[in-house]
């Protein structure tokens, strides 16, 4: 294989790797705090895409600058995470965590559901297409092949949204006080932790991150019903493959599964979906907990 | 205790009563089913065009609006009960819409179906349930070759899919061979359409242009994927300058936005079989200068087709709904033609009585009748598969009408692309298009 190829392969590895990345992330954050498998976690994402590409085709029928367009991704984000981290998790989450863990996810899932009608009571059945943010940062060459400095720049907001998620947990006092609660809830309420609003503020960033996702997806995609469901799939297998509730997990779970696609695509096409759900199948059997699941405390 | 009984007499007198005043009037229509994807991925591109071209044509025909031939009221005198309900859910659910429409509903014919998913499942159950099914949109050739060899209440009132590629391989061969010199390469979504599409486009290849080879990898991205960086980068790589691809719907329009973002339509041609689906919406971010079909002479192709008939469709399509009218819009429309074309025919052979649905069969059995968009002929499958012409050309912005029109047009004569009666389509192919008259 010549080093061209393996460079493209990298590139659209880390592309794809970063997309997976950011649809992931805010479902293993609320995964490793809460313990719940966050199906609406779809939802956030879709009401990211659609909420944004709404905005963005007024905004370039406005004439206003391009650049104001990477803000209004941003603010959808946590306009978002506000208001669904607060109906989600107050309005029905809290009243579920007694529960077994599998009520919770069936919960989600019915909220997941009721979400997607509201979807499409809202903005119908017609897509929506809002890719002039694509064409604004212009494109790259590498290897003699154009790239899109849109999707490349998705590379840098993954490694970013990656690092201020690790200086928050390690160094913060908010990141200790939510490890300790993931480390063991009880104890860290009886330490006069508040676990209630970390579980609130855990579920709001969540939600951001999973809205964020659609966010900046909404340019490079024709936002319509269904795009939900396909993300909350993938974003299960990274999951599943970093560990469930590990953030270092979700990234390299991201990067196997982006660079083994990528070059799936460019070597043997027909193994492109294959290739995800192998990599899962691998994991569940040699590491059933995922790669980097978080070691759970021995109660005696 | 009597008061309690005398109440649920009245009630049920009145239940009664209602129910014989809905028979009376349901005696008087045609109780149409007509399943059409109302939600789901597959609404946006095809489902709700599809819909919104039923209920201007039944408004039509109801309201005795339809120039000739089709300018009497209703379906052999009686209007049209529409019941649109939504296809999306898969086969199995499906096949139970249809026995409820039937045996709850009491539909007199269905008219419809776009996923070849749906149509595969469904099709044995119409002959089952015996209900006059007219499949509209839906491509697999295995309806007649495979499922119902000898159907008697199936109908599909619109070519199969090996007529589309076919007419695509022909396309391309005789009017830009210089495009073929580095071979061809195939993006297709990884499901039975996808892969059908392909099939029969590389083997019409094989007998039009037998120097051209195919790309000895094709690119086969899971439908519904949405991202497309790694293949854009394979089709970049590769050598073929011309690219073929049955994408439909939103993976279209998201592989549009990521290849137009990369440059790909300025290295390469693309034939989109289906492309003109979304060419209308994106307007002029759909790219100039690809090759699309609409499988058959609909939508875009049809713009020009000058009777009074699809005058009438052009104009008051957009000025129902502001746009112009796309490829399901026509072909259900189409298949509802044939609906009235069949009961008008049949209450005539009847003496101008009321057909029952055995006469309406035999009235649409191997017919030849007037759609908007030209000449349909029942000519395949016992007189039940549908051929039309088919329509190739290449796609250019047109300033003055603020759309996207096409141009260097070929037309196809059905016996062109598509087999003769009684040969399945991929033996055709492979025996190099036997009996294939093409003028």
């Amino acid at each position: 294989m010549d080093t061209e190829l393996l460079l493209i392969i990298l590139i659209d590895g880390l592309v794809y790797a970063s997309y997976l990345f950011m649809v992931s992330v805010g479902l293993t954050v609320i995964c490793g705090v809460q313990k719940i498998l966050n199906v609406t976690h779809g939802s956030l994402y879709a009401f990211g895409a659609y909420l944004c590409a709404t905005i963005l085709i007024f905004y370039a029928e406005a004439g206003w600058p391009g650049a104001g367009a990477f803000v209004i991704m941003v603010l959808t984000a946590i306009f978002l995470g506000i208001v669904f981290g607060i109906i989600i998790e107050r309005g029905l989450l809290r009243f579920l965590y007694a529960e077994d863990e599998h009520i919770i996810v069936l919960a989600t899932f019915a909220a997941f559901l009721i979400l997607e009608d509201v979807l499409l009571l809202i903005w119908g059945t017609n897509p929506y297409i809002a890719a002039e943010p694509l064409a604004l940062l212009g494109q790259t060459d590498i290897a003699e092949l154009p790239f899109d400095n849109y999707n490349l720049s998705m590379i840098f907001l993954s490694a970013l949204v990656a690092a201020i998620l690790w200086y928050g947990l390690r160094r913060t006092t908010f990141g200790k006080m939510l490890l300790a609660v993931i480390y063991d809830r009880e104890l860290s309420q009886s330490m006069g932790i508040n676990v209630t609003k970390i579980f609130l503020l855990t579920f709001m960033v969540g939600s951001f991150l999973g809205a964020l996702g659609g966010a900046y997806q909404a340019p490079a995609i024709s936002v319509q019903p269904g795009i939900g469901v396909e993300v909350i799939v993938l974003a299960f297998a990274v999951v599943v493959i970093g560990g469930m509730g590990s953030i270092p997990g979700a990234l390299i779970g991201s990067l196997v599964v982006g660079v083994a696609r990528a070059a799936a695509v460019h070597l043997e096409p027909v193994l492109e979906l294959f290739v995800i759900y192998m990599i899962m199948a691998i994991v569940l059997i040699v590491r059933p907990q995922g790669l980097f699941a978080p070691a759970k405390a021995r109660k005696i | 205790m009597k008061r309690v009984q005398g109440r649920t007499a009245v009630l049920l007198a009145s239940v009664a009563s209602v129910a014989l005043v809905a028979g009376a009037a349901s005696a008087q229509t045609v109780k149409m089913g007509i399943p059409t994807f109302l939600t789901g991925a597959g609404a946006p591109a095809f489902g709700i065009p599809a819909k919104e071209g039923v209920e201007l044509i039944i408004r039509g025909i109801n309201n005795g609006e339809l120039p000739a031939p089709y300018n009497s009221v209703g379906l052999a005198g009686r209007k049209i009960e529409p019941l649109i309900y939504d296809e999306a859910g898969g086969g199995t659910k499906q096949v139970t819409e249809l026995r409820n429409k039937v045996q709850k509903d009491g539909v007199d014919l269905v008219v419809g179906y776009i996923s070849s998913g749906t149509c595969a499942a469904v099709a044995r159950v119409a002959e089952e349930v015996k209900v006059l099914t007219l499949m509209t949109v839906c491509g697999t050739p295995r309806v007649f070759e495979e499922l119902v060899k000898k159907p008697k209440y199936l109908f599909r009132t619109m070519s199969h899919g090996t007529g589309n590629n076919t007419g695509a391989a022909r396309y391309i061969a005789a009017k830009h061979p210089e495009l073929l010199k580095d071979g061809f390469i195939g993006l297709n979504q990884n499901y039975a359409w996808g892969q059908d599409s392909w099939r029969d486009f590389s083997l019409a290849m094989k007998i039009v242009a037998p120097d051209v080879k195919p790309a000895r990898k094709q690119q086969f991205p899971k439908l519904f994927s949405g991202q497309y960086g790694s293949e854009i980068s394979a089709l970049l790589r590769a050598k073929p300058k011309v690219v073929h691809s049955s994408f439909w719907g939103g993976d279209l329009e998201a592989f549009i936005a990521q290849a137009n973002a990369r440059g790909l339509f300025k290295r390469k041609t693309f034939i989109l079989t289906v492309g003109e689906t979304v060419a209308y919406r994106l307007g002029r971010k759909f790219p100039e200068g690809q090759i699309i079909g609409t499988r058959g002479p609909y939508g875009m192709y049809a713009v020009g087709i000058d009777t009074p008939l699809n005058n009438w469709f052009q104009k008051e399509y957009r000025k129902t709904y502001g746009y112009p009218p796309a490829q399901p819009t026509y072909q259900y429309a189409q298949g509802i033609l044939g609906a009235k074309y069949a009961y008008d025919k049949a209450m005539k052979d009847n003496g101008g009585k009321f057909p029952t649905t055995d006469q309406v069969i035999k009235a649409l059995e191997g017919a030849t009748y007037t759609s908007l968009a030209g000449t349909v002929r029942m000519a395949l499958s016992n007189g039940h598969q549908a051929v039309t012409e088919d329509r190739w050309g290449v796609t250019v912005w047109d300033e003055k009408k603020g759309e996207m029109v096409v141009k260097d047009v070929v037309v196809f004569q059905p016996e062109c692309v598509n087999p003769p009666d009684g040969v399945l389509s991929v033996p055709w192919l492979e025996g190099g298009m036997q009996g294939a008259k093409c003028g």
